[in-house]
């Protein structure tokens, strides 16, 4: 263990080292580090930001939906109406057009019996006046009997 | 040398398994390990045995430093073929690996130091990833580079430079120059001379203050060069200590104390980067 010009030597070398390490290694390396780091920020950033996007997204479909179902549901609702009211609409011009159908039936069924009636009734005084001639015999004034005729008629 | 002397004493192996690489000026007069008395004007040799101590200071451990720069060298080429190829996208396995101690090191650098200045974290991660490379040599068996280089005919292998003092002294000195320029730089001369005498004890205990200070201020990479020498050598120690063992028993021990070992010498590493940090911010704070 002697002190000798090793000691010196051993300094200039460290020297040299530190000064080599200073200028061509340490910034290198320190600069991947640094930079590195940035991205990993910026990546867990954009991870971030993508989340806040994705719900965002999420919570604008579900909106949309409870719209679309809510919107479909009115929809419904008024055809519904809609459909019961025509219902109700037919029904009323039905019934409507079945009671004209059938006044205008009921109508031209009186005039019929009316009519069935009168020419029944005009037959039955001829009828009964040809009778009373048959059984007469004899030339009744015809003025005079048709009135009675036709009170009897109208009494049928 | 050790492949030629036959058979060693424990104490023998120990003392060469301790014994660095030294290439320096042996001075003139000297007697060698061979009993050769060194001429005129001295001979530039690799030291033997004890002769490194007669080199004095102007000699180098080429093993501390071929070592120790291969390793630093290894660092800087992974880490920049990484730097290279940095992407902020998916990181690969040696990229991971790198960012991940890269990471590790900033935050302990931003927990601590809490000023701006470019330089701090990037020698913190020299100081760490250089010093954890050095002593993971310690996990290295003991014998198998010593032995090779000993083939190779050199007779002195230390791999684990943070075993040598001169290593870990030459860090602690490099990272207190940096502590005394940066206390003035922050503080201006002045500032730095009022906060080493008019503190603790105010203006008329000055000496005092001056003296205690001091004291601090050399405590810091003196602790930071022993500390790392301290644990590393006494580690080195017990693996050649155990490596005395007859074959067949040293993994008993070996295992066990490599298995803890792992955590010394990433904990050292660890806390030579930490105390360095430490010790430049207290330079930048104001007391």
């Amino acid at each position: 263990m002697n002190i000798n010009l090793t000691i010196i030597g051993q300094a200039i070398a460290f020297a040299i080292f530190v000064m080599f390490c200073m200028k061509y290694v340490w910034p290198p390396i320190t600069a991947a580090l640094a930079e590195r780091k940035k991205k990993i920020a910026e990546g867990l950033d954009a991870a971030d930001r993508a989340e806040r996007d994705l719900q965002l997204a999420q919570e604008k479909a579900t909106e949309n939906m409870r719209k679309g179902k809510e919107e479909a549901a009115a929809i419904i609702e008024q055809a519904n109406k809609r459909a019961n009211q025509i219902i109700d609409e037919a029904k009323e011009k039905a019934l409507e057009e079945a009671n004209r159908v059938k006044a205008a039936k009921e109508a031209e069924l009186e005039q019929e019996v009316n009519q069935a009636r009168e020419a029944l009734r005009s037959q039955v005084a001829t009828l009964a006046l040809a009778g009373a001639e048959k059984v007469l015999e004899a030339s009744i004034d015809e003025k005079a009997h048709a009135q009675l005729v036709e009170k009897l008629a109208a009494e049928l | 040398m050790a492949s030629e002397s036959g058979t060693l004493t424990s104490s023998e192996y120990i003392s060469h398994h301790l014994t660095n690489l030294t290439f320096g000026k042996l001075p003139e007069g000297t007697t060698r390990y061979d009993g050769s008395v060194v001429g005129e004007g001295g001979a530039w040799t690799f030291a033997h045995g004890g002769e490194a101590a007669d080199m004095g200071f102007w000699a180098i451990n080429v093993d501390t430093m071929g070592w120790s720069i291969v390793l630093g060298v290894f660092f800087l080429w992974l880490f920049r073929k990484v730097a290279k190829s940095a992407t902020s996208g998916v990181p690969g396995g040696t990229q991971n690996f790198v960012e991940t101690i890269i990471e590790f090191v900033d935050d302990n650098v931003k927990g601590i130091f809490h000023h701006k200045n470019p330089m701090i974290a990037p020698l913190s991660l020299t100081i760490f990833v250089w010093i954890f490379l050095m002593n993971t040599m310690d996990l290295v068996p003991v014998d198998w580079i010593p032995f090779i280089a000993a083939e190779m005919g050199i007779g002195y292998m230390k791999v684990v430079p943070t075993t040598d003092v001169n290593a870990t002294a030459g860090m602690a000195l490099s990272v207190f120059a940096l502590i005394i320029y940066y206390s003035i730089k922050q503080k201006g001369l002045g500032g730095f001379l009022a906060e080493l005498s008019f503190q603790p004890l105010g203006k008329a205990m000055l000496p005092f203050n001056l003296f205690l200070e001091l004291v601090g201020l050399l405590a810091k990479p003196i602790s930071l060069a022993l500390r790392l020498f301290g644990n590393m050598y006494a580690g080195e120690m017990i693996f050649i200590l155990i490596a005395l063992l007859p074959f067949w028993a040293q993994w008993v021990l070996s295992v066990p104390w490599a298995i803890f070992h792992i955590l010394v010498i990433t904990l050292q590493a660890f806390i030579f980067m930490v105390l360095t940090i430490v010790y430049l911010a207290m330079a930048y704070d104001h007391h």
